[in-house]
């Protein structure tokens, strides 16, 4: 186990003593001590390891990750797990806004709330928030899925494109072109693999969601295309 | 960008180190705001008294007042207190070159240009104890860096205002205000929304219908902290434009722009800390 105390370590050195690991190292869990709300904390991570954020971390908290698995045991400013390529970031409490913005794989897991714009222009990550998501959340979506096991706010996948939108709570509104859509056996099987992705299979129905997409209408979508998202 | 922050003290445990809490959030959000800074702080009031808080020219001599009443200096600024029947002659008798920040019976408040740091400094807020104060650090974008046009703003008596935003609609509110009688000093936007609650109190409102009326009065971006003699208010515009963290124990609710502003409170490891809702009025009452 590294752990790193950023009260007394520059936040600039830990950040590039992860951007220094390699795919074979065998520091592979790191525990990061008194975060106090900084920025940037374990961002651009590329590699297998798994690191815990002890506390409360500020903006941009493991935005860029690839391959990594990091925890953080408190809130997340705004865009926490921003352009995530890959691996999994689980917020143990609340998430700011745009949560997962433009993430292209991997998976975030927020187990308060995300609050507005969560998953803005999302590109294939797939997100989970146990609790609600704010006002614009899933605006357009390009691709990926959005589950959320409380309620959205206002404008809920606005101008959306392919991405999937599972809510099991209630929805405030839905944006330009987002429409409800029929859960078919494929998206209820997306929808527990999401799930159990996220630990929380056997503790809710899939049953319970509403699925929401795109309407289609706001953009030249040709079917022949539709293999590509 | 800016950074707002507040504190108000739930029980009286936190008061004689409130200035301290204060001066070290303003620091911490002065990568938000170098530009300028301010606070109002709600000290000390004694009955029939009003703590007028002058702002004068570098090295203003400001001992020619100390007849008139119990003189308190700090920096370049002064905290006088005079019976509330010699308020009014004061005003009108005032030299040109000295400007009225705030006026109240706790109400004191300091703004100057310069990093925020240095500005809890120079005024030795550290040392100030009181119920509850907010704070300001102002990056400027839209008027020149001067003390003016730095916030907390005051239009009523212990009333005043930081906000991080800009409104759209406030040459329109404040042709209203004027309308009503009322005076602008600036062309600032924020001044317009202390102006606007100090309308709506005087109508009777209480602080959190005040707000919850400004939702469909003031148009534009905003999170707005707010002070009265008693109360301690934050609203996020509808769309949550400005960022906003609160955290709240059995002793304290405060107010940050970024969490990293209160992560010195006492007790903050186990506070409840959240995102303010868009176009929630947050309010807090001391009986």
């Amino acid at each position: 186990m590294s752990e790193v105390d950023l009260a007394v370590t520059e936040l600039r050195a830990l950040n590039q003593a992860l951007h220094a690991l390699t795919p074979t190292t065998n520091e592979t869990n790191w525990r990061i001590l008194n975060p106090r709300g900084r920025h940037s904390i374990a961002v651009g991570v590329d590699a297998p390891v798994t690191i815990e954020i002890a506390g409360h971390a500020g903006y941009y908290c493991a935005g860029m990750n690839q391959q990594a698995r990091i925890i953080i045991a408190g809130n997340a400013g705004v865009g926490v797990a921003e352009n995530m390529m890959s691996g999994f970031v689980h917020v143990r409490g609340d998430a700011s806004q745009a949560a997962g913005a433009t993430a292209h794989g991997g998976m975030l897991v927020v187990d308060g709330n995300a609050s507005a714009r969560c998953g803005i222009s999302l590109k294939g990550a797939d997100i989970l928030v146990k609790g609600s998501v704010g006002h614009m959340s899933a605006f357009m979506a390009q691709a990926g899925t959005l589950t959320v096991l409380g309620d959205a706010g206002e404008s809920l996948g606005d101008s959306i494109y392919e991405a999937h939108l599972y809510v099991r709570g209630r929805i405030a509104s839905l944006g330009a072109d987002c429409i409800e859509k029929p859960l078919h056996d494929f998206h209820r099987g997306e929808l527990f693999a999401k799930l159990e992705a996220a630990g929380v299979a056997g503790e809710v129905d899939v049953a319970e969601f509403r699925r929401y997409g795109t309407g289609r209408t706001l953009y030249n979508f040709h079917v022949d295309n539709a293999g590509q998202y | 960008m800016c950074g707002i922050v507040g504190i108000f003290a739930k029980t009286p445990g936190i008061e004689a180190s409130l200035g301290a809490h204060l001066a070290t959030m303003l620091a911490v959000m002065g990568d938000r705001g170098p530009d300028s800074a301010g606070f109002a702080v709600y000290g000390d009031g004694a009955a029939g008294q009003m703590k007028l808080t002058l702002r004068g020219p570098s090295g203003y001599d400001f001992s020619r007042f100390a007849a008139l009443g119990g003189l308190t200096l700090r920096g370049t600024h002064a905290v006088l207190s005079l019976p509330v029947e010699a308020e009014a002659g004061f005003r009108a008798a005032l030299p040109p070159e000295l400007t009225i920040v705030g006026a109240g019976s706790r109400m004191e408040i300091y703004k100057e240009v310069g990093l925020p740091a240095d500005v809890a400094r120079e005024f030795d807020l550290a040392s100030m104890t009181g119920s509850h104060g907010i704070g300001h650090t102002r990056m400027a974008t839209e008027s020149a860096v001067t003390t003016d046009g730095a916030h907390p703003y005051s239009t009523g008596a212990d009333q005043c205002l930081v906000h991080n935003g800009s409104l759209s609609n406030h040459n329109a509110v404040r042709r209203e205000l004027l309308r009503e009688g009322y005076r602008c000093i600036t062309e600032n936007d924020t001044e317009v929304a202390a102006l606007y609650l100090t309308h709506r109190l005087r109508q009777g409102l209480s602080l959190e219908q005040a707000l919850t009326a400004s939702l469909s009065d003031l148009d534009g971006f905003y999170t707005f902290v707010v002070g009265t003699q008693t109360g301690f208010a934050v609203l996020r515009d509808p769309i949550a434009c400005k960022p906003a963290v609160m955290a709240e124990t059995e002793e304290w609710v405060a107010f940050g722009s970024e969490y990293r502003a209160l992560v010195d409170l006492p007790g903050i490891e186990t506070a409840r800390v959240w995102e303010p809702e868009p176009g929630v009025v947050y309010a807090w009452e001391r009986p």
